[in-house]
């Protein structure tokens, strides 16, 4: 398994002179059920009022399989279907990836990353939506502040698909 | 509740014309808002009391159109008519919005032979050729009715809500795909092109098998022709409205009925 995925570390180099780090942590459950199915799962970032800001990741069946094209359900994910899923032409370089198991994943961005490179300091609310197949849906928001000189550490935890979600942002060095 | 006198006259007005009249009429997809490339559905039409169980009589078959998100429209293949319900399929292979609509519509006639009244119920041409257009005391109406809904695959689209200015047709302020629960919904409605205001609106919730109450909750359309509510909970929900006026037809007055139903879905948040 591995712990950390790092999406993508370019743009370090030649970015502005202070940039921030975006660690979005994502625990899938472990459930006892008769028949699992690895959850779908959508990350993203709105403003305030919901407007997507950015989209991060999102995980799903990318081939066919034995029930059809794996993009049937992203529709179950209904909140980022209905705020951003819909009108996107999938799979999205860079954010379209694979369902995982259960397990801790980190996802690391950074300020010059094309998801967050137009993301102006502000008020935001960080989305993870999961779905699963013969399962339940669960959406967990967490609203932060955005700059670039800002670090913060929240977390909350999930009743029912989702685990612990963290987000940590912190300033590179440099 | 006028709608519902609305509808009660009319019955009462044919006797045995459409006994259909007082029950409701509905098309339900398996699925409204879809994502992927290429998706199937199987949808049912039913009259029937409860919402959404068949249990009365199948909806008409054969005057069912699909509406594709490119304009194009098409009648529905390979369906099946059982006692309850009819059942069709649609592949949707368009992104953006289909439209399925089932359009009855018939015509009525009143008139006098040797003092007895005389009625009857079926197309225009037939009564053109049976000669009862030339009968002078004719009373003749026209009821003309859409069950429609709405199915979505990928973003909303618009193109199906293109008005054809004839009958009452359904505008969306809110897409009917994009309905939640808590949030306030809008449409308006046209008759004949027109804002149709005034415009009773009967909204109720399906699964009313399960509750004493019927819930239902009857709004009017404003001068503009829109009106709103907000489902309070996620679920199916049905919506239909009438109205009654007086039409021409080859330089006659004529009745016109206009009646309009639609099945749409709020989502959960």
């Amino acid at each position: 398994m591995r712990a950390k995925l790092s999406i993508t570390a370019l743009g370090l180099l030649t970015g502005a002179a202070h940039a921030q780090t975006m660690d979005v942590g994502i625990e899938v459950p472990r459930m006892s059920v008769a028949e699992y199915h690895r959850p779908y799962i959508a990350v993203w970032i709105s403003h305030p009022d919901q407007k997507v800001a950015a989209n991060l990741s999102v995980w799903y069946q990318l081939e066919a399989g034995p029930e059809g094209e794996g993009e049937t359900w992203l529709k179950d994910m209904r909140q980022w279907w209905r705020r951003t899923g819909r009108t996107l032409d999938m799979p999205v370089d860079g954010v379209s990836t694979a369902t995982r198991a259960p397990g801790q994943y980190t996802l690391t961005f950074t300020s010059d990353d094309p998801g967050l490179k137009g993301l102006k300091p502000g008020e935001y609310i960080l989305h993870v939506e999961a779905s699963r197949e013969v399962g339940g849906r669960e959406l967990i928001s967490i609203p932060f502040e955005w700059s670039e000189d800002v670090s913060t550490e929240i977390s909350e935890t999930g009743e029912t698909e989702l685990g612990e979600i963290r987000l940590s942002l912190s300033p590179n060095p440099n | 509740m006028k709608l519902k006198q609305f509808i009660l006259a009319g019955v009462a007005g044919l006797v045995a014309a459409q006994p259909a009249l007082a029950h409701r009429m509905w098309m339900l997809p398996s699925t409204f808002t879809l994502s992927g490339d290429e998706q199937w559905i199987t949808v049912d039409g039913a009259i029937s009391n409860d919402l959404f169980f068949p249990n009365h009589v199948p909806l008409n078959y054969e005057n069912i159109t699909v509406s594709s998100p490119d304009g194009a429209e098409s009648a529905v293949e390979d369906g099946w008519v059982g006692k309850y319900r009819t059942t069709f399929d649609v592949k949707l292979d368009q992104q953006g919005t289909y439209k399925l609509t089932e359009n009855g519509g018939t015509w009525f006639a009143r008139w006098s032979e040797n003092g007895e009244p005389q009625r009857r119920r079926g197309s225009i041409e037939s009564f053109r050729e049976d000669g009862l257009l030339d009968k002078a005391d004719l009373n003749l109406s026209n009821s003309k009715r859409k069950v429609e809904t709405f199915v979505t695959l990928g973003a909303p689209s618009e193109t199906v809500f293109e008005p054809k200015n004839t009958g009452l047709e359904l505008q969306p302020i809110t897409h009917p795909n994009d309905v939640y629960e808590g949030e306030e919904a809008s449409f308006a409605f046209l008759l004949d092109g027109e804002p149709a205001s005034g415009l009773e609106i009967e909204i109720s919730k399906g699964n009313d098998r399960y509750r004493n109450d019927a819930g239902l909750i009857t709004v009017t359309t404003g001068e503009d022709g829109s009106f709103s509510f907000t489902p309070e909970e996620p679920g199916r929900y049905w919506l239909s409205t009438g109205t009654q006026a007086e039409g021409s037809f080859e330089g006659r007055t004529i009745s016109v009925r206009n009646s309009y139903v639609m099945t749409i879905e709020a989502l959960p948040f």
